[in-house]
């Protein structure tokens, strides 16, 4: 038997479910840094499945996969940019736990 | 055959998945993390998108993640001592998790087009990295492009972020 499309976006929506509970649960910024990184994934997941099972052609829709491509470059980007901010925020207040982090809140 | 190897890969990435939630200490998070990526790239090779899997070893398991290994060494993060529960977040979490998944069910259930195998190719396949290719540089060359200044955006802003004093 074969893996349905059901399946993979099934997975992918429990992977991106995991990735949402460490946003909403931890208190370690750079954990909810990983699980932002587990989400995105998730996404990237079912964008491969659908491309797999749509057909063009003949052959995948390879529209969907350069989209993964993209979303893989910015999340490169973005993980760069995000680590430096938190060193940068590190050397400010000695401190990765959110809770620390509140003098934005009023 | 194929649908066993699926939940071997499912399963590895979804329990390494969880682990990155569950351990405290952040090392041992981020170890977990390459294993779900691990299991996420060998999804996407089931699914016969060899590029987009190799991708995902190169820049996430292994970029990405030193990033993540080195800064968390150079800030010498201990594991997170327990505090006492915030039961107000996390019962709000848990609930928003809950309806996550039941609306999943719910749309996964409601069609039965979901539930077809993989069509088969009806033209020879031979090389995805080629297909791709031809993709990335003919209908989205000006995206690619784009990323390409996006890219040294990202390389100058960390560059400033990181100077010791911001002027």
């Amino acid at each position: 038997m074969e893996p349905t499309l059901a399946h993979y976006l099934a997975v992918s929506g429990l992977l991106f479910a995991i990735g949402l509970g460490g946003v909403l649960l931890r208190r370690n910024i750079i954990v909810i840094f990983m699980c932002l990184e587990l989400m995105l994934s998730a996404a990237n997941l079912s964008l491969v499945a659908f491309s797999r099972f749509h057909l063009v052609n003949g052959l995948p829709d390879y529209n969907g996969q350069v989209f993964v491509f993209f979303i893989i470059t910015v999340a490169a980007a973005e993980v760069a940019v995000g680590l430096a901010i938190i060193v940068a925020l590190y050397r400010a207040r000695q401190t990765t736990h959110v809770e620390d982090l509140n003098s934005l809140k009023f | 055959m194929s649908l066993f190897l699926f939940w071997v890969f499912a399963a590895m990435m979804l329990a390494f998945g969880a682990g990155v939630v569950l351990l405290r200490n952040p090392v041992s998070s981020a170890m977990c993390l390459v294993m779900s990526f691990l299991g996420l790239a060998s999804l996407f090779f089931t699914l016969d998108a060899y590029f987009i899997g190799i991708i995902q070893i190169l820049v996430y398991a292994g970029a990405v993640m030193v990033l993540f290994l080195f800064i968390i060494m150079l800030l010498d993060l201990k594991a997170e001592r327990a505090r006492k529960f915030n039961i107000p977040a996390m019962a709000g979490g848990i609930a928003v998790l809950a309806g996550f998944v039941g609306i999943l069910y719910k749309v996964l259930a409601s069609n039965a087009e979901y539930l077809h195998a993989k069509p088969a190719f009806t033209v020879p396949f031979t090389s995805d990295v080629k297909a791709v290719g031809a993709a990335l540089f003919t209908q989205f060359n000006l995206p690619f492009q784009i990323i390409g200044v996006l890219l040294l955006v990202a390389t100058i802003g960390v560059v400033v972020l990181s100077k010791k004093e911001l002027k």
